[in-house]
């Protein structure tokens, strides 16, 4: 396809494409995970559109080099965010904001000062942290009415602008997080990149279904999936997640991304607007192990203004290469082969627990005992938070307020009716049920109760030798809106959040990684659990096990095609994806 | 550490009344009242009404009245418990909020240093036992000036419990003899104050001011120990001063209480645990807030705020941060003077009266200026007391002044209880420099007293023809004098001292007037 100058009007000032590659990534040129910047198989020059495929430390490093300028990277991640806009990924797209910091990373890579791995490098953040001067949801009416504008940064935000990261924009999220899909929130559901990947779509042909396409997408997880559909659809190439339950490592999975739940207390949780303020962690979205620890290292530390973080200085995060596992224990928690597993799910987590041991590591079996409570736990503890952080939603301070003005507690009443959607009313409904005075004892302090023996069950197993646990992340690949949505929500959280919610329970370090693609053609990740604080050496095991399973890049041309033909006066968006 | 770092705002009381049974010395009446006995009072995070277990008909036996006190001690630091806000009073309304105070969302608490070490210097002056591992809760409740829609407070371990609070009174006849008394401390927690609602009933519009909310609160739970209202208002004035306190308290509100509880139960009325206040124009009690009916505050742990661990000598970890620890026994090491100790030192040291030493440290400041004065005066204790707490705080009673707004400093003082002393004035003289030193023109008394010439005649002359000249004039009373009336000399010592303006000590006038009129 002819590459059309003409209506290059968005990408003013874009350096033209030169290279003559036809994917969005290089068909099987590079290695995605390991290359430092060496010349592609363009030419000495890479081009922007190389660029996106690439990960974090890649472009990076081509910054650095001067292959590419922040600002042509932004634009360009600017002019897919627009041509993606249906996917729904974000909520507020900071233009302005983005392209200022990138004109200031540009002059300080003139000057040659650069603050970083990250300088210059877009990145977006989950609509529920805050952001100064960047209006911020939650996907709620609540927050959303008035178009709250926090007037400062979260801890996490911070760092990662003080690094010289382009904030893109807000992601989308279920309302307040609660959720497993990202489609229950104000601004509609998250549509899953792999909806349209040629891997996914080429599958559906061959089944040849003739079914309509485009009610058929597939949802990306959540509550962080735009998140996950931001960097999976590159528009960015980090994104921040939260994670209460597997927020964070359940999208990741779904989009064939890395996703990472932080231990709990390595990283400032003040800015992030509270789902279970004793199980919520920064999470983040990355498209390999390596990028990951590259954003871990600058989020991860003790935060002045969050006293759950702890106190030891985080030395910088650099990944040891892990080239012998023979020295490694593997624990496979009997208890997570459940019934509702998918088989596809099932067979790739023996045959990752067959990798390592193939490779000389020690795979056993092991058992977290009381893992069958933790979902009724995990209820009892989150409602209860919940009831408890919502109360400041009353209409006073900020956010929505009603018209009704006949008592403050009319007020109250109306304005947090018409502010909170179902999901999160039933929430509050319940928590301040189990918060009775009556009911404390039999459900808030028997849940905590449960939750230190869960926890409990983790720190036996790896006192008794064992490294990481490998667990499959979620029960099976992304499945398509209509068919997720014939569950409420609350059944789904329950069912999706299995195998990751444990560990927000006992504070763990885990990691989902993308394995391989399903007779679907879709991703299926496995997670990491580790001991906590022992991030770095989790996310070292994660990235020898990503380097051997070598799982594809998406392939979106076809998305772009369809984007051109479903949006026509878009059809220039075409452009950055194809020649 | 500054001493004064506490300082007592509106105290909420707690009452409870306890039915006493036939065989108490409280009886006297009915034979086969209540049998109920209650004394204990509801603990600070009760909630439920307070109800004896049978409700008695009018008038068939009488109420013992225990009181209980749960008393909000506002502390005194430079920044609120758990944010960088500063902490002001009477500052523009808002203008000390932070963005936790307001409670936007996804901020975090940050405990005060200065708060803790402020509860734990409390908890060790009376007496408690201070808990090295303490637990913040977040209770909660609805209202407008609480912007999170939870109070944190420390509901199921508080940083100190289990102490006592002696406080002493003066009885008997000439109020000289001091009775002892000890109320026991449940507990001390610290707690977040909550902002204030301002309510416009002409607009139908409620104004919140959220200064104070979050400024850290020492909340000192009293046992119901204490039988009336001037037992309890003596206890909370000692605590007063044992928190160096700055306001004042209200003691009547006590009797009023228990009356409105004694009328509500014996109308058959149940007494909810509430928290009142007083209101001064309307001379009762009003709840302070509606606290939703039953209230539930489903009290759950603040997830936010870690244990608050505290240390000893002992248990201190080696090599730890000072900045981030707090050792119990350096504070131990640091308390100031207690209020009792420093009164048993006044009636050692200058022979001062109890009921004196009590007088004297009741008024804040008072005490200071009570013992600058004897830094720079050779007068007698006793003179200088009887002037500092007569004249002097007379005067500011009088004018409603607090002993720091008085226009005489303790040196003033001082020189003129000098002049006095060394017989350069008499004592009305005195009065009268006083009075001007009062006016706070800025003359010393020793100025006052040349310019108004109030110096005694030292002229034994002049003032015999003083005498002598009065005596001439009012041969009257002279006569009087001679027929026996014992008091006609007082007339003319009077009349006497009116012609010398009051310069001429009495004492003399009478020996002259004897001696001539002996003759």
């Amino acid at each position: 396809m002819q590459f059309d100058q003409s209506k290059c009007s968005v990408l003013k000032g874009f350096v033209t494409i030169k290279d003559g590659c036809a994917h969005v990534v290089p068909a099987a040129a590079v290695d995605l995970y390991f290359c430092s910047v060496s010349p592609g198989p363009c030419g000495g020059r890479l081009s922007t559109r190389t660029m996106l495929g690439r990960t974090l430390r890649e472009v990076s490093a081509a910054l650095k080099q001067g292959h590419i300028t922040p600002t042509e990277l932004c634009q360009k991640c600017l002019s897919i965010i627009k041509k993606t806009k249906f996917l729904n990924a974000y909520i507020t797209v900071s233009e302005e904001v983005a392209l200022k910091q990138a004109e200031e990373s540009e002059k300080r890579y003139k000057k040659g000062h650069s603050l970083g791995d990250l300088d210059g490098i877009p990145i977006a953040v989950k609509d529920n942290f805050s952001t100064s001067g960047i209006e911020t949801t939650c996907a709620s009416n609540m927050l959303r009415g008035k178009g709250y504008v926090p007037p400062y940064n979260a801890t996490v935000v911070q760092k990662l602008l003080d690094q010289g990261a382009l904030l893109m924009g807000k992601t989308n999220l279920d309302e307040f997080a609660m959720g497993s899909g990202s489609t229950d929130g104000v601004f509609g559901p998250v549509k899953n990149p792999w909806s349209y990947s040629k891997q996914y779509r080429e599958k559906r042909k061959q089944k040849s279904h003739c079914e309509n396409e485009d009610s058929n997408w597939l949802i990306t997880g959540g509550s962080s999936g735009g998140s996950a559909a931001a960097v999976s659809a590159f528009t960015c190439f980090a994104a921040l997640g939260s994670d209460t339950g597997g927020s964070t490592r359940n999208p990741a999975a779904h989009c064939g991304l890395v996703g990472l739940k932080p231990s709990y207390g390595l990283v400032s949780r003040h800015g992030l607007i509270p789902l279970v303020n004793s199980m919520d962690v920064p999470g983040i979205l990355t498209r390999c192990v390596d990028d990951a620890a590259i954003v871990l290292g600058v989020l991860a530390g003790h935060d002045p203004k969050d006293s759950t973080t702890i106190q030891d200085p985080v030395k910088p995060f650099v990944l040891p290469s892990l080239t012998d596992v023979s020295k490694l224990c593997i624990g496979i928690p009997k208890e997570y082969l459940t019934p509702e597993l998918s088989s596809e799910v099932r067979s790739l987590w023996s045959k990752a627990a067959n990798l390592f041991e193939s490779e000389g590591a020690k795979v056993i079996e092991v058992s977290l005992p009381h893992t069958s409570y933790s979902i009724v736990c995990y209820h009892v503890l989150c409602t209860s938070e919940v009831a408890s952080n919502m109360a400041r939603f009353d209409g006073l301070e900020y956010g929505h307020r009603c018209d009704i003005d006949v008592s403050t507690e009319a007020m109250y009443a109306a304005t947090r009716r018409e502010g909170f959607n179902d999901v999160v009313r039933g929430r509050i409904l319940s928590g301040n049920f189990f918060l009775l005075k009556e009911n404390y004892e039999n459900y808030f302090v028997k849940a905590q109760k449960v939750r230190r023996l869960i926890a409990n069950d983790f720190v036996t197993v790896f006192n008794s030798g064992v490294d990481v646990l490998l667990t499959p992340t979620t029960l099976s690949e992304a499945v398509p809106y209509t068919e997720f949505i014939k569950e409420d929500n609350r059944t789904r959280s329950a069912q999706d959040d299995i195998f990751t919610q444990a560990a927000n329970m006992a504070g763990l370090p885990a990691v989902s990684v993308p394995m391989a693609l399903s007779n679907q053609g879709l991703p299926i990740g496995l997670q990491f659990i580790g001991r906590a604080f022992c991030d770095q050496e989790l996310l070292t095991i994660a990235r020898w096990f990503e380097k051997q399973v070598q799982f594809p890049v998406i392939q979106l041309q076809e998305l772009m095609d369809d984007c051109s033909s479903v949006f026509e006066n878009e059809k220039l968006a075409s452009v950055s994806l194809k020649q | 550490m500054a001493a004064p770092m506490l300082r007592l705002c509106c105290p909420g009381r707690r009452w409870a009344l306890a039915c006493i049974d036939g065989c108490s010395r409280h009886r006297r009446g009915a034979p086969n009242g209540c049998t109920s006995s209650r004394k204990r009072g509801q603990s600070s995070v009760a909630q439920q009404p307070f109800i004896t277990a049978q409700k008695p008909r009018k008038g068939e036996h009488e109420w013992a009245a225990v009181v209980g006190l749960e008393i909000h001690a506002q502390i005194s630091s430079k920044s609120k418990l758990f944010s960088g806000s500063q902490v002001h009073f009477a500052a523009p309304p808002n203008s000390l909020v932070s963005f936790f105070d307001a409670s936007l969302p996804g901020t975090l608490p940050v405990l005060n240093r200065r708060c803790v070490e402020a509860a734990v210097m409390t908890g060790l002056a009376l007496n408690c036992r201070i808990n090295k591992k303490s637990l913040f809760d977040r209770k909660h409740y609805f209202y407008a000036d609480l912007p999170a829609g939870y109070q944190i407070t420390q509901q199921r371990l508080p940083i100190a419990v289990n102490g006592s609070l002696v406080y002493s009174f003066c009885a008997g006849k000439n109020r000289s003899q001091v009775i002892n008394k000890t109320a026991r401390v449940k507990q001390i927690q610290l707690e977040q104050d909550s902002g204030k609602s301002l309510h416009d009933d002409l607009r139908s519009q409620t104004l919140i001011d959220l200064n104070r909310a979050g400024v850290g609160l020492l909340e000192v739970v009293l046992e119901p120990d204490m039988s009336c209202g001037e037992e309890a208002a003596t206890a909370v004035r000692e605590l007063q001063l044992i928190l160096q306190a700055l306001g004042t308290s209200q003691a009547n509100m006590a009797d009023y209480e228990i009356q409105r509880q004694i009328n509500e139960l014996e109308n058959g009325g149940e007494i909810l645990n509430e928290t009142r206040s007083f209101d001064s124009k309307l001379g009762c009690t009003i709840p302070m807030r509606d606290k939703e009916g039953k209230q539930d505050y489903r009290f759950m742990p603040e997830p936010n705020l870690p244990p608050l661990l505290l240390y000893d000598t002992e248990s201190l970890p080696a090599g730890a941060d000072p900045q981030q620890v707090i050792d119990i026994d350096r504070i131990r090491e640091q308390l100031p003077e207690l209020p009792s100790v420093t009164r048993e030192k006044l009636v050692q040291q200058y022979g001062m009266l109890p009921e004196h030493s009590f007088t004297l440290l009741n008024e804040v400041g008072l005490l200071e200026f009570f013992q600058n004065v004897m830094k720079e005066t050779r007068a007698e204790p006793k003179k200088v007391t009887s002037w500092v707490l007569n004249t002097l705080l007379g005067f500011l009673k009088q004018q409603n002044l607090a002993v720091s707004e008085s226009p005489v400093t303790p040196s003033a003082l001082a020189e003129l209880l000098n002049l006095l002393d060394r017989k350069a004035i008499s004592s009305s003289a005195a009065k009268q420099v006083f009075e001007e030193l009062w006016r706070n023109e800025g003359k010393t008394p020793a100025q006052i007293v040349s310019e108004k010439k109030l110096e005694l005649m030292q002229d034994q002359e002049a003032l015999e023809q003083l005498c002598h000249a009065v005596m001439e004039g009012h041969p009257q009373v002279v006569m009087d004098v001679k027929k026996g009336n014992p008091r006609a000399i007082n007339k003319l010592i009077g009349l006497v001292r009116k012609v010398t303006l009051s310069r001429a000590d009495p004492t003399v006038i009478k020996e002259i007037l004897e001696k001539k009129l002996a003759s």
